[in-house]
């Protein structure tokens, strides 16, 4: 296939993912376009052969931490680096959450986007860590943790406040 | 045979079929006595399966034109002096540069004898007029030759691109159809103007080449004036008022296949 249509033929994939990744309020569309810009000036740096869906999303993610960093505060979820410490549940926090989009939103990202690229893209593990450029092993533990996090999320299970860290 | 003991990663890749199936049955037989580890792997193979179908509709979405877009091979991109002309106004230069248009009056009666007689009236090409037509030409030298984002709202989803647009210039507004002149909508945009927002329509016709449809409130003192063309390089413009609305067709055409796309514009606005 021409790397043009096998761009094309990633679109909708792609906008799922974004969909996913960004909830609701929009913007979804946006880093889709940025992506397949960026991707279109960078596709004689794609080595032929490899797997372009890998690229492709290391690519827009990439992009996210960039929009992330300009729009927010570059944090890092406590339970990232391991400390669960038990921190008084605030009035938000008792609202039962029940939909699976609103869930998801409330996971850190780092957890969201390794949960999404393995259950939506159904990626290897291994892909996932390229993708996302981490360490196997912190897929594994962001996986692990994400997905318990969104089970107590959806059985409107009390949880344990994540902290977030200036780094 | 010794088997490995089973792992958290294990477990994750159970859910997500990560396993070779020899270590997928020794992970199951583990299981068996682990009804709780059991359930809670199901409910993560159930999440999985509901972030799936959640967002499932969106693969079957229409691509929006301007993603695909995006990947498709550049056209040539027009002549040098669009370019040039829609990078000066960006900038806000074109008036330091003095871009002036010619702009006449047509003897349409002569042209267009099928012409209604209300919108054949002779007038010298007022100021304002030539201010809308000159808008129209840079409006349309900006983004015409716009290969990737050419529009803000494209046509396939023209109900929410006339719902804005008619909102954000408090008319309605929807596109003129011009199949029958070999022209497709491509979208549209918001543009600033003199007396507030503006929509531009484009079109494009089988070769590629692009024709805008400039629409704004003219402040003028007639409600409505005579067809006028200007000309400025390639760009012709066909503009008139009607009803306190400024209308430009703009493109790189002949005055005579702007005069029949205005003309059908022009009808198609009355007849609503």
């Amino acid at each position: 296939m021409d790397p043009n249509e096998e761009l094309g033929a990633c679109i909708p994939r792609l906008r799922r993912y974004a969909r996913a990744l960004l909830g609701a309020r929009g913007g979804a569309d946006d880093l889709v376009q940025d992506t397949l810009e960026r991707a279109w000036r960078k596709l004689h740096l794609w080595r032929r052969g490899a797997e372009l869906r890998p690229w492709l999303f290391s690519i827009m993610h990439n992009l996210y931490v960039d929009q992330a960093r300009r729009y927010g505060v570059d944090t890092l979820s406590l339970d990232e680096v391991d400390l669960d410490i038990p921190v008084r549940a605030t009035q938000e926090d008792l609202v039962e959450v029940h939909d699976l989009q609103g869930a998801l939103a409330l996971l850190p990202a780092e957890q969201r986007q390794v949960l999404l690229l393995v259950a939506l893209e159904q990626m290897a593990y291994k892909d996932v860590a390229r993708t996302l450029d981490i360490p196997l092993g912190t897929v594994m533990s962001r996986l692990s943790r994400g997905r318990e996090r969104l089970r107590e999320l959806m059985e409107g299970r009390p949880r344990v406040v994540p902290l977030k860290v200036v780094r | 045979m010794k088997v490995l003991p089973v792992t958290e990663d294990d477990l994750q890749a159970y859910v997500d079929d990560q396993l070779t199936l020899e270590r997928r049955d020794e992970v199951e037989a583990w299981l068996a006595n682990r009804p709780q580890d059991a359930a809670r792997l199901r409910a993560y193979q159930q999440q999985n399966e509901a972030m799936r179908s959640l967002f499932a509709p969106v693969m079957d979405e229409p691509v929006p034109e301007r993603l695909s877009a995006a990947v498709r091979p550049a056209r040539p991109g027009g002549p040098a002096w669009l370019r040039v002309a829609a990078m000066v106004s960006a900038v806000g230069l074109g008036s330091v540069l003095g871009w002036t248009l010619r702009s006449e009056v047509l003897p349409l009666q002569m042209a267009q004898p099928e012409l209604s007689s209300h919108a054949v009236r002779s007038m010298p090409a007022s100021a304002s007029g030539t201010g809308l037509a000159r808008r129209a030409a840079i409006a349309h030298a900006v983004y015409s030759p716009d290969v990737r984002r050419p529009v803000e709202i494209s046509a396939d989803q023209e109900d929410q691109l006339v719902a804005w647009l008619s909102k954000r210039l408090g008319v309605s507004l929807k596109p003129p159809i011009l199949g029958d002149l070999g022209y497709e909508l491509i979208g549209g945009r918001l543009l600033p103007g003199d007396a507030g927002p503006v929509a531009q329509f484009m079109y494009h016709d089988v070769s590629g080449k692009r024709l805008t449809l400039y629409v704004s409130h003219e402040t003028h003192d007639e409600g409505e004036t005579a067809f006028q063309f200007a000309e400025e390089g390639p760009i012709g413009v066909f503009f008139w008022v009607d009803r306190g609305m400024g209308y430009a067709i703009s493109a790189g055409a002949d005055k005579g296949e702007l005069a029949r796309v205005a003309l059908a514009v022009h009808a198609q606005l009355r007849s609503k």
